[in-house]
């Protein structure tokens, strides 16, 4: 990236010695910019010449680790900006927003909402992977609010520009390896010490967009690149700019000073709107925030934020798959037909969504077809009568059932005799080819 | 160093559409920049958000909602107007659930009726939508389109398999606009719209209706189709792909678990109504800075939050 086998070949001793193992520094100099051999492969190469090379083939953006152990994620590191020109690669992380003015009970219910926002979906767990704590200048009260959160075992966010303040908050939980945003154009220098002697990563902020520029700008000659840039704006407009600009000019203007992941507080921006906030941090999960703070997580906001970031960061080239297993609907039972279909996830929450619509109670068993669609998974050999026998006989359906019926998808309907023949006893009913006429389908099933 | 800005200048540029007639006409499209990029260009006509209405009952509503529509809920023609008066929406999309052969089978003679009173009950621009049986909606839209000549609606959907009927009957013999259905594919819809053309149907009639997802089934390959679609539109200036886009979020999020579950069958999930709120303003969202122009919406407290929203990143 960057840099051409012509421009590597400058930094070559240009002797064509052939201790590379090439017969001369031109042919080395091509093999090293197509990325097959590494520099270090010429014994004379300078440190300089090396550190060139290695900033011009970092990628445009940083990735960021926060969090201690089990808790530590990367943020950053893309490389593109829509999603199917390769892949989104890590997912933005949530925090929800406390501070020092907030009464016991009031933090108590938050705490509460976090623990209990904790669930399973598609082999993911979500819930909300961090905590921030905003200082407004009641220190005592915002040191016992950190110190007391810290049983959440969440990574902290300490959104606080006094620099006193926060090295007392950092003390208290350093070893979690926390974010500490609050470096300005005013506290720049304190900040950045206390970021560096403490090794934890800073957010930096300011007003407009070319600020945060010359600021980040600053840092870096600080000598500190473990940065994350608060893009959250005036208004929502105004947040919505920064925020993609900061990415575009990363990724397309090649400028490794906007190189950072971002904070977005779309708390602040809702104004106490919940809808609002789940709209716009729907819109920043799209739209470049790697770190999206909120008011407060509940079901209700919380299951379509994560589903959604959940698909915008599938990597397009390796599909959804969902679990296979037997599912349940409506509370099913030894009378309740069994539904089939395949792993792909696509296909599985376009059929369990018409289930789930017609409230009839039923099973739905999901063999393992290698994450295809069902005509393809057939063609494929992967969707045949003896998948769908291990498939049944494994998942204990035959003991629990009085009455055993398998309903197949209409587009597989040649299979019929087979299935027939692998599973005697049941009943073998060929479906709708369409998922949309599901609901129909098995109101009319007797 | 100082900041550089990365300029985005594109040749191509969204049509614009024009819906309803009068004061309330709307139009969408319009824009040479992604969607809601206000400091890159001409960001056009701000997208509009529609309010889902449907000709029978709709017994798979939502409960609170069924409450709240109680007194009007019945009669299509007082519902529009209802909406109209209380919630002022940029359009009302009445959608014919009660025309699907799996469902009720209203005939096409009484949802024509339906749609002439909801037509003359109010001066909002008008979405008709039908029953997902590409048949039946092919005669409907056709005798819905003649009916209402002059009203300026949109048709949604023609789709590959009754395009000929929708689009020669909507569009050309009755002037209506027609959105034109594929199923969340760049190619698909990009056929479509040349199919629709090749027909004789002006470009600037067409809207596209590239599929719909809830968050969380399958949202990525919507939100992807969006974007190549409009850089497509825009970066390569593919006059075949520059229609508006409309999504009718309402129809799916409505469905989907996350709304449908009852707080008996989720009791840590806590009230279904809320979550429908949420999931389809997270999916409007989604969509709106995907690219969409216009979208459909159901819940009330849905469309407001979206007009803000909208509102919010464009002041």
């Amino acid at each position: 990236m960057g840099l051409t086998g012509l421009d590597i070949f400058k930094l070559t001793p240009r002797k064509n010695c052939k201790e590379c193992g090439f017969p001369t520094c031109m042919a080395f100099a091509m093999k090293v910019a197509s990325g097959a051999v590494e520099i270090e492969k010429c014994p004379y190469i300078s440190d300089e010449a090396k550190a060139k090379l290695s900033e011009a083939t970092a990628p445009p953006m940083k990735t960021i680790k926060i969090g201690a152990g089990d808790n530590e994620k990367a943020l950053g590191g893309e490389t593109v900006l829509f999603r199917h020109e390769k892949t989104f690669v890590n997912r933005p992380l949530f925090a929800v927003q406390f501070d020092d003015q907030m009464a016991d009970d009031e933090l108590a219910r938050k705490a509460d909402n976090i623990k209990k926002v904790d669930y399973e979906r598609i082999g993911e767990q979500m819930h909300a992977e961090l905590v921030a704590v905003k200082y407004t200048g009641n220190k005592d009260r915002y040191l016992e609010i950190v110190k007391q959160l810290k049983d959440l075992n969440k990574t902290f966010v300490l959104v606080c520009d006094d620099a006193a303040v926060a090295a007392d908050a950092v003390a208290l939980v350093k070893e979690t390896k926390p974010v500490l945003v609050g470096a300005n154009a005013d506290n720049l220098e304190d900040m950045v010490k206390l970021a560096k002697d403490n090794g934890i990563v800073l957010g930096l902020s300011a007003a407009g967009i070319e600020d945060l520029y010359a600021l980040t700008e600053k840092a870096q000659g600080l000598d500190y690149k473990e940065l994350v840039l608060n893009t959250t704006g005036e208004n929502i407009a105004k947040t919505f700019e920064k925020t993609i600009e900061v990415r575009r000019t990363a990724l397309e203007g090649k400028d490794r000073t906007f190189g950072y992941p971002s904070i977005v507080f779309v708390n602040e921006l809702a104004k106490g709107d919940a809808y609002m906030q789940t709209a716009l941090a729907a819109t920043f999960i799209l739209k470049y925030g790697s770190i999206i703070v909120l008011e407060d997580i509940e079901y209700a906001n919380a299951l379509p934020l994560f589903a959604l970031r959940q698909n915008i960061y599938t990597d397009p080239q390796k599909p959804m798959r969902v679990e296979p297993k037997v599912y349940e609907f409506a509370n099913p039972d030894a009378e309740s037909p069994v539904l089939l279909t395949v792993d792909f996830a696509l296909t599985y929450f376009v059929v369990s969504g018409e289930i789930e619509r017609a409230k009839v109670p039923a099973y739905l068993a999901v063999p393992d077809a290698g994450g295809l669609s069902v005509l393809t998974s057939w063609a494929a050999g992967k969707l045949g009568a003896s998948v769908i026998r291990d498939m049944i006989k494994n998942s204990g359906l035959e003991e629990k059932l009085t009455r055993k019926r398998l309903v197949l998808p209409g587009k597989v309907a040649v299979l019929k005799g087979d299935v027939e023949e692998e599973l005697p006893g049941w009943e073998i009913i060929v479906g709708p080819e369409e998922a949309m006429q599901i609901p129909k389908f098995l109101r009319e099933l007797d | 160093m100082a900041y550089t800005k990365v300029a985005k200048k594109y040749s191509g540029k969204i049509n614009e559409v024009t819906l309803g007639t009068g004061d309330k006409a709307i139009t969408i499209g319009g824009r040479n920049v992604l969607p809601l990029h206000h400091f890159d260009g001409e960001v056009g006509n701000p997208p509009k958000v529609g309010l889902e209405i449907t000709d029978i009952v709709p017994e798979d509503w939502n409960d609170a909602l069924k409450d709240l529509y109680s007194d009007v809920i019945g009669d299509a023609a007082k519902w529009a107007k209802y909406v109209e008066d209380n919630y002022a929406p940029d359009f009302i999309c009445l959608h014919f659930v009660g025309a699907s052969p799996d469902g009720a089978n209203k005939s096409v003679e009484e949802c024509v009726e339906v749609a002439k009173q909801v037509a003359d009950a109010i001066t909002t621009p008008l979405v008709v939508a039908g029953s997902k049986n590409d048949e039946k909606d092919g005669e409907l839209f056709a005798a819905v389109a003649e009916a209402l000549q002059g009203k300026n609606i949109l048709i949604l959907a023609a789709k590959e398999e009754n395009y000929k009927t929708v689009g020669a009957a909507g569009a050309l013999a009755y002037q209506q606009k027609v959105a034109a259905e594929s199923s969340v594919d760049i190619n698909l819809a990009k056929q479509l719209n040349i199919l629709m053309t090749q027909l004789g149907v002006k470009e600037e009639d067409i809207v596209m209706h590239l599929g719909s997802a809830a968050a969380g089934y399958g949202f990525e390959y919507l939100s992807s189709t969006m974007d190549r679609v409009i850089l497509a539109a825009l970066g390569q200036n593919d006059t075949t792909l520059q229609m508006p886009i409309i999504t009718p979020v309402a129809f799916d999020t409505w469905g989907v678990k996350e709304a449908v579950a009852s707080e008996t069958d989720e009791p840590e999930w806590g009230n279904a109504e809320e979550r429908g709120i949420h999931l389809e303003v997270a999916t409007a969202a989604a969509c709106l800075v995907s690219g969409a122009d216009a979208v459909i919406v159901r819940h009330p407290k849905s469309l407001q939050t979206v007009k803000n929203f909208i509102e919010g990143l464009l002041q």
